[in-house]
């Protein structure tokens, strides 16, 4: 199928262009921009006046329940790749459990789904996982998900490990021993409500550890979702050192801080959990500097994992379909241009993944492209969500930024118009 | 709201005439207790007008008023204060206006939570009709009737003189 | 944000904290309470304002003590008092918190007097009444995990205001765990609220909230120099699990430091009087000699808590 995409407004961060460009697609890739290949006849022509033309994005972590629903969330939300993290039930350790769902993914032919396989057997922190095979069977990277390892031995035995098949290592820093009690930061807030808190040192201990590691090991490690400002200087730190280290942001991290929680509100439960202003100030710093990428941390949940006591409810937002707007929201308050805010759900996570065919529109590309309309105000209510995670501390609020068009691969796999 | 252009007695002159039609009844074991916060007032008065062994008892009636339901909490309640003992007692209990009877039923529920009086008598300085209960003063200086949207109530200024004030509410 | 505590004329609905209450209303339960107090001394010791209603006491958690006050109270103002013990009965059963409260509002309820250990629950069950149009049903903290405890922050309150008649020159040192203490949260913003300009906290790292200070509190480590000039001394009481563990090495070396001595509280002003919201720990958090001496008012305590839980059910009742 060939398509030209025309009069919208071309946004690829990667390649610096943010200009009124005609984008052709043929064969699933991108055929050309600006100017049709020669002898390219269009078989489809998709009128993007007043829209943004992008590439696809693509979302660090999203959890999948049902995972037609939330892959059609995905691309309702403009994301086109998707990263699945191993903590599910069962987890992702076995290779037949990997193929599954890249096959399923697959069929169904919405977003591209790219599972982290189980770093250990079981997710117990104990003995390796058979990384080797699993890589084969689709992981593109080995992880605990929310699972600690509490014996630094192992650590450093999976570290070593996988540095020598060159696979990267995706952990959440957290200390286990420092988090396990607690449910909101332990700060002002938590003091005031009465919860137990999580210090920032969990992370920025958890952080010295893996960092220390990576440096020795020369594994490319990926620490998903920091929380504090601490966290993130560590991180940009280890770089400026040239230790391969990359780390990513929950969305909703950007926006919200301790103060949210109100008065007890389950939605604004987050693991890692909500820190003060100071730390929200320094993650949006972060990633504006390129030091953090940024994902949705899509979490969708029933409504009574939430109508309980703060302490009891699960942890997390639905966020698929919140990404876009919310970093548009997060751009605009840092007075970042709109290729600037795309750059971190787009051609950063690419560049993590080691994908130079996502993330960008160069020719040659994958034809994985969002349209969207960037002023278009809409409610987040449980109706304008498609996602079975209804969760969001957004809920009622209105939002800018929204998705028309998604086409994976050169098909269109959303289209809202 | 107005002022309605009726005429108003000196309360003062009121509580003295008071004094003097309880004055032929009094027994030995006579006690006064007044309703807060005009009966309170007048208790107040006729205790140094008349020759009582104690000083007056005073009863705030907002736990027992029967309009809890639909308007709450006064908010302002005073602590009910009974110095001598109930139980066998003559009692007079002393208000400022007899209405509805709503206050002198709910005065008379607390009376009995603090004992059982031998008797009990209504002293009031006006009886301004509209009754909903069978109740009627024992002692009364001022027999008036007034339309429902007027309020009569007596004030006391900063020196501790009584008068009368009359309010419509539209 | 709304103060779920409030209706939308402003009162009290929900008592679920101290926090965020204006002064005027913390004054208002402290008058009401000192009506109640005479009628222990009657001769019927009940006033009919909740004839009629029912007074539910979920009790999550275990407190005979606590739950003795409330049904007393409940009791006085001649409501129906049922009593549940739902550590044994539903949640046994699997039910969640708010299919109770929806079984127990389907008993035509009143009134709900919430023990529970997670801190927050009251909340949930008040936004849960909210949301099923449950408008004349009430919600009474009486304490949720280490969050608050505002019925006993406000007979702590009526307890200074009877000795010291006003807050504005006070100062008032908190000793002990505050960390899970929900008594030192709900006196910390009693005391702030009613404008006590000197509140201290006093106790080991361990036992001290993060960002105290932020509460509008002095923090001092050193009970010696914490209670220099004090008018009220409030002392927490220490839980038997913490007293042998990574919190405190043991009871005996806490007892020393933090323990309450005759010659500790002589530092203290000396009309100074003593508070613990009970049950005390002798010779761990205060010595025999402080909790039977002539400044202890700890007694006085339980009796002023009956009357503050009267005011604070029937003006919830009333609203």
């Amino acid at each position: 199928m060939k398509i030209a995409i025309k009069n919208g407004r071309l946004i690829d961060p990667k390649h610096n262009i943010d200009a009124g460009r005609d984008l052709f697609l043929a064969g699933g890739r991108v055929a050309g921009v600006g100017q049709a290949p020669a002898g390219f006849r269009a078989e489809q022509e998709i009128d993007a006046s007043g829209l943004v033309v992008c590439p696809g994005l693509i979302d660090l972590s999203a959890r999948l329940g049902r995972l037609e629903t939330e892959l059609e969330a995905a691309v309702a939300g403009g994301v086109t790749t998707l990263v699945s993290p191993p903590d599910m039930d069962p987890p992702l350790d076995e290779p037949e459990l990997a193929e599954r769902l890249v096959r399923q993914a697959a069929d169904l032919g919405l977003a591209r789904v790219l599972p982290l396989g189980a770093l250990t057997q079981q997710l117990e922190g104990e003995k390796l996982a058979e990384m080797a095979t699993l890589r084969q069977a689709g992981c593109i990277a080995f992880s605990q998900g929310k699972r600690p390892i509490l014996d630094t031995q192992a650590l450093l035995r999976a570290f070593e490990y996988a540095a020598t098949f060159g696979f990267a290592i995706w952990l959440q820093p957290q200390d286990y021993y420092l988090s396990r009690d607690g449910f909101a930061h332990d700060g002002e807030v938590a003091s005031r409500l009465g919860l137990t808190g999580i210090p920032v040192s969990a992370e920025t201990i958890a952080i010295a550890t893996c960092l220390t590691l990576a440096a020795d090991t020369g594994v490319r490690l990926h620490l998903r979702r920091l929380s504090s400002a601490a966290g993130i200087a560590m991180v940009a730190k280890a770089r400026a050192e040239g230790v391969a280290v990359t780390c990513d942001v929950g969305i909703h991290h950007l926006h919200l801080c301790e103060y949210d929680i109100g008065f007890f509100d389950t939605q604004a439960r987050f693991d890692p959990p909500l820190r003060s202003q100071r730390d929200r100030d320094g993650l949006c710093a972060g990633v504006a500097a390129g030091t953090a990428v940024l994902c949705s941390d899509h979490t969708p949940l029933d409504q009574d994992d939430k109508l309980v006591p703060f302490a009891e409810a699960k942890p997390g937002a639905t966020g698929l379909e919140l990404l876009l707007p919310l970093t548009l929201k997060w751009a605009q308050g840092g007075k970042l241009s709109l290729a600037a805010a795309l750059a971190p759900i787009t051609s950063g996570p690419a560049a993590i993944l080691g994908r130079d065919d996502l993330g960008h529109l160069a020719p040659g590309a994958q034809a994985d492209v969002c349209l969207f309309a960037p002023e278009e105000a809409w409610q987040v209510t449980a109706a304008s969500l498609k996602s079975d995670g209804k969760n969001t501390p957004f809920l009622g609020c209105e939002l800018a930024g929204r998705t028309k068009i998604t086409l994976v691969g050169g098909r269109r796999v959303f289209d809202a118009r | 709201m107005s002022t309605s252009p009726l005429h108003l007695p000196d309360a003062e002159a009121q509580c003295r005439a008071l004094a003097e039609q309880i004055r032929p009844h009094l027994t030995p074991d006579t006690a006064l207790v007044g309703i807060y916060s005009g009966g309170a007032w007048i208790a107040e008065r006729l205790t140094q007008l008349l020759p009582l062994p104690e000083e007056a008892g005073l009863i705030d009636i907002s736990f027992y008023r029967d309009d809890f339901a639909e308007k709450g909490l006064h908010p302002q309640v005073r602590p009910t204060h009974i110095p001598f003992e109930v139980e066998g007692r003559k009692l007079i209990l002393v208000d400022d206006v007899l209405y509805t009877g709503r206050t002198t039923r709910a005065a008379l529920n607390e009376l009995f939570d603090y004992g059982r009086p031998a008797a009990v008598e209504l002293a009031v300085l006006a009886d301004r009709g509209g009754r909903e209960l069978p109740m009627a003063p024992t002692y009364c200086v001022w027999h008036l009737e007034l339309p429902r949207q007027t309020c009569l109530t007596l004030k006391r200024d900063d020196a501790g003189r009584l008068s009368w004030s009359v309010e419509d509410h539209a | 944000m709304r103060n779920p505590q409030l209706n939308e004329n402003g009162e009290l609905t929900h008592l679920l904290s101290i926090e965020g209450l204006p002064r005027h209303i913390l004054s208002h339960i402290l008058d009401t309470a000192a009506s109640f107090m005479g009628i222990a001394d009657r001769e019927v010791k009940k006033v009919p304002l909740l004839r009629g209603k029912s007074v539910f006491n979920l009790f999550f958690e275990n407190s005979t003590r606590t739950r003795t006050t409330f049904e007393i109270a409940a009791k006085r103002l001649s409501a129906d008092v049922i009593n549940l013990d739902i550590t044994r009965s539903s949640t046994a059963k699997g039910e969640t918190l708010l299919d109770t409260i929806d079984n127990l509002c389907a008993m035509h309820a009143n009134m709900f007097v919430v023990r529970h250990a997670a801190s927050g629950a009251p909340y949930l069950i008040a936004e849960h009444l909210k949301r099923v149009r449950h408008k004349n049903i009430h919600v009474v903290n009486a304490g949720d995990g280490r969050h608050a405890h505002p019925t006993q922050g406000l007979l702590d309150m009526y307890t200074i205001r009877h000795y010291k008649q006003n807050f504005e020159h006070l100062t008032v040192a908190i000793v002990g765990d505050i960390l899970h203490s929900r008594v030192a949260r709900s006196d910390i913003h009693a005391l702030t609220t009613l404008g006590v300009p000197e509140v201290r906290a006093i106790g080991p790292q361990t036992l001290l909230p993060a960002e105290l200070a932020k509460m509008g509190v002095r923090v001092h480590h050193d009970m010696n120099e914490g209670l220099k000039g004090c008018d009220v001394v409030i002392m927490l009481r220490l839980q038997n699990e913490r007293m042998n563990g990574a919190l405190l090495p043991s009871a005996g070396e806490y007892f020393k430091h933090y323990g309450l001595t005759p010659e500790k509280l002589a530092l203290a002003r000396p009309d100074a009087i003593v508070m613990h919201p009970g049950p005390m720990n002798r010779g761990v958090e205060i010595d025999s000699g402080v909790a039977d001496g002539k400044q202890a008012v700890i007694l006085d305590q339980v009796t002023f808590g009956i009357a503050v839980r009267m005011a604070v059910m029937s003006i919830l009742a009333g609203n």
